[in-house]
């Protein structure tokens, strides 16, 4: 009784804190998309219009099934190549320099966010490093134009922003896998190679399923890198959000699609977390 | 003699660090052997070089007569069963046993009546299903063994597979562990820094000092007979008494400082026999305490006891004899009608002169 009110106390100011920080926003965004405006008279009677419009149009929808499959590629870039390098980290460097080692890694967020994005800009652009670079060796003969202003160049930025967030929870799960275990596979007649694919590989996929997760779930709702390097073709939800609430003047419509795409997130998020109670059971 | 396996002048370094020093060891079919020697003496690295995880740096590995120079262990006939038990974590019991049969190509049918029939063998019966983190210690003992076996290997290899069990625990499996070696056939090698352990179980016992080989012998060889000063304190107790050998008309004799003289027999040195300064062994349980009305034993000293521990069957006392500067330790069974001795008391000590055994050179007891 004495204790919990201890802990209640001891809480209490973090949780007041994540409360109107964080519910009170969102419990805001979720009344507005029930909402509806026009033009400058917002209409508080409480409907479900918004919703019809988001799922009949299929403008938005378009734009919901684009940005979940460019998050989708960046996942799988990001996470197929983040995989070696936490391996390597893991496996082949001395253990004294692993620390440096991430240490390097997280080197990329040293930089803010918008800086590497531009830079991104700067290195793919129609004038860009990459082009002048290629056009000077003699490899191109003309400027490449589909690195940037599409989807493409929207993976590539993104990939690379993400790399550490994907490379870290990898590593640990490799950290964490007894090294015997790897002996007593080849004891039993496997393979190096195939060693990777009946152990090492399902011992480290909890550790893949938090990098797609958190790789995923905040590249659905990103709109810098869209807007700074996807073009018209590379746009995705949050863009559109954005502009419903600032340039339309149209806040309900953008509280409706946030909240879809908050409610498509936690769809694909849940099942990545049931795949991942499938891959802990077994494990203490 | 063809051995199964055979070591000779294997040799491994770990940078500068000498692991192995020139190991000759030849090891016979369906033999139970045992590697035994002190925590860091290279036991571990020895099996793992007979396994496959370790390259040596110089000599040679041949099992069933072939070089084993550059096979890995994937493709060895010898299977492990690791310290650790190193038992699949995202596997059930069953899926353990058969990780190594999935190569065999055999049909379902046959394969879980293998990974049944097992597991059977090391009691788990019905255990296929469970997950393995859902297992004790010595059960995860059990899976390590059973998913070795299965495989029917030529060589079985155990690096200290019972050190992690409790007491009563590990005196089962070493019972276990010995019947199923007779039943199964397969030859036995047991790394172990436990004497006793080495002394129950194996038909005959390497002992390691330092990265080498001191000797290779059977339990009660070694414990008669141990080559060295070094092995006959690892394996049981020993009191070490200095004097000399001297030779006389009927042959060698002890002269032993504070207890007399006593014949010696060829058998009693590892080594040749010969005049000079030399240390004496004896076993506490060839000393023994005479108790007054007794007759005197024929070779007897007097002194007093320093201390005592009193085991119930056993009592071991610790015995300051007069003109002998470390008390010696001696075990008596605790027989009806026989008193204990308190530490204190007067004690009179006789012992057996055909259980000394003689190291050459004076040593510092
Ligand atoms: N990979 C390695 N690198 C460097 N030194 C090593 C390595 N493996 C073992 N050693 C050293 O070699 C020596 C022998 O090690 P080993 O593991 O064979 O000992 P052991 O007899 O099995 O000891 P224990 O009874 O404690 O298991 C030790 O001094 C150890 O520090
Ligand atoms: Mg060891």
């Amino acid at each position: 009784m004495k204790d919990s009110a201890r802990g209640l106390a001891l809480v209490s100011p973090t949780a007041l804190y994540a409360l109107a920080m964080l519910v009170a926003p969102m419990a805001a965004i979720v009344l507005f998309s029930f909402w509806t405006q026009d033009y400058l008279t917002l209409d508080t009677t409480l409907t479900f219009d918004n919703y019809r419009e988001a799922v009949t149009d299929p403008i938005y929808g378009q734009l919901m099934v684009r940005s979940l499959y460019i998050s989708g590629i960046v996942t799988a870039v990001t996470v197929v190549l983040a995989f070696p390098i936490a391996y390597y980290i893991s496996f082949h460097v001395a253990p004294e320099r692993k620390a440096l080692w991430i240490f390097l890694v997280t080197i990329p967020f040293w930089t803010s966010y918008l800086i590497r994005v531009f830079l991104w800009k700067v290195i793919l652009g129609f004038n860009g490093v990459l082009n002048t670079s290629l056009l000077g060796l003699g490899i191109i003969d003309a400027p490449l134009t589909f690195i940037l202003y599409n989807l493409n160049a929207v993976v590539i930025t993104l990939a690379h922003a993400f790399a550490p967030f994907a490379i870290l929870p990898i590593f640990v799960v490799l950290e964490r896998i007894d090294r015997s275990l790897l002996e007593a596979a080849q004891d039993l007649g496997e393979t190096a190679l195939t060693t990777f694919w009946r152990v090492t590989l399902p011992l480290a996929m909890p550790g893949v399923i938090a990098a797609v997760l958190i790789v995923f779930i905040p590249t659905v709702g990103d709109y810098i890198t869209p807007r700074l390097v996807g073009g018209p073709g590379g746009l995705m939800i949050a863009n559109m959000i954005q502009t419903q609430f600032l340039r339309l003047n149209n806040a309900p419509m953008g509280a409706t699609l946030a909240v879809l795409a908050m409610v498509c997130v936690t769809v694909i998020a849940l099942v990545f977390l049931w795949l991942n109670r499938r891959f802990l059971r077994g494990r203490n | 003699m063809s051995a199964l396996i055979a070591l000779s002048g294997a040799q491994k370094y770990f940078g500068a660090y000498h692991a192995l020093r020139d190991i000759d060891l030849e090891i016979g079919e369906g033999e139970f052997f045992s590697l035994l020697g002190p925590s860091g003496c290279g036991k571990t690295t020895l099996l793992r070089a007979i396994a496959g995880f370790e390259a040596l740096d110089g000599g040679s590995v041949h099992i069933d007569g072939h070089d084993m120079a550059g096979v890995p262990a994937n493709r060895r006939p010898t299977n492990m069963v690791f310290q650790s038990y190193a038992i699949f974590p995202h596997l059930s019991v069953a899926e353990n046993v058969a990780f190594g049969l999935r190569k065999r190509g055999l049909d379902a049918k046959t394969q879980a009546e293998k990974v049944g029939g097992a597991l059977e063998m090391v009691g788990l019966g019905g255990y296929g299903a469970r997950a393995a983190h859902a297992l004790s210690g010595g059960q995860r003992q059990r899976v390590a063994l059973a998913r070795a076996l299965v495989l029917e290997p030529k060589v079985l290899l155990l690096d200290e597979p019972l050190s992690a069990l409790d007491r009563k625990m590990r005196e089962q499996m070493q019972g276990e562990l010995r019947r199923l070696q007779r039943h199964v056939g397969i030859t036995f090698i047991l790394v172990t820094h436990d004497q006793e352990e080495a002394l129950i179980m194996s038909d005959r016992i390497a002992v390691m000092f330092d990265g080498g080989i001191t000797q290779i012998d059977s339990p009660e060889g070694l414990y008669r007979r141990p080559a060295s000063r070094e092995v006959g304190a690892f394996i049981g107790q020993m009191n070490f008494l200095s004097g000399q050998v001297r030779s006389g008309s009927e042959g060698f004799v002890a002269q032993i400082h504070g207890l007399g003289h006593a014949p010696l027999a060829a058998d009693q040195s590892a080594e040749p026999l010969v005049a000079g300064q030399a240390t004496f062994g004896m076993r506490p349980e060839s000393l023994s305490l005479v108790f007054d009305g007794q007759a005197r034993a024929a070779s007897e000293a007097a002194g007093r006891v320093a201390d005592r521990a009193y085991y119930g069957d056993m009592t071991y006392y610790e015995v300051a004899l007069d003109g002998v500067a470390e008390p010696v330790t001696l075990s008596m069974k605790n027989m009806v009608g026989q008193p204990v001795l308190s530490v204190g008391d007067a004690a009179r000590v006789a012992w057996d002169p055909r259980a000394l055994i003689v190291f050459s050179g004076a040593g510092d007891a």
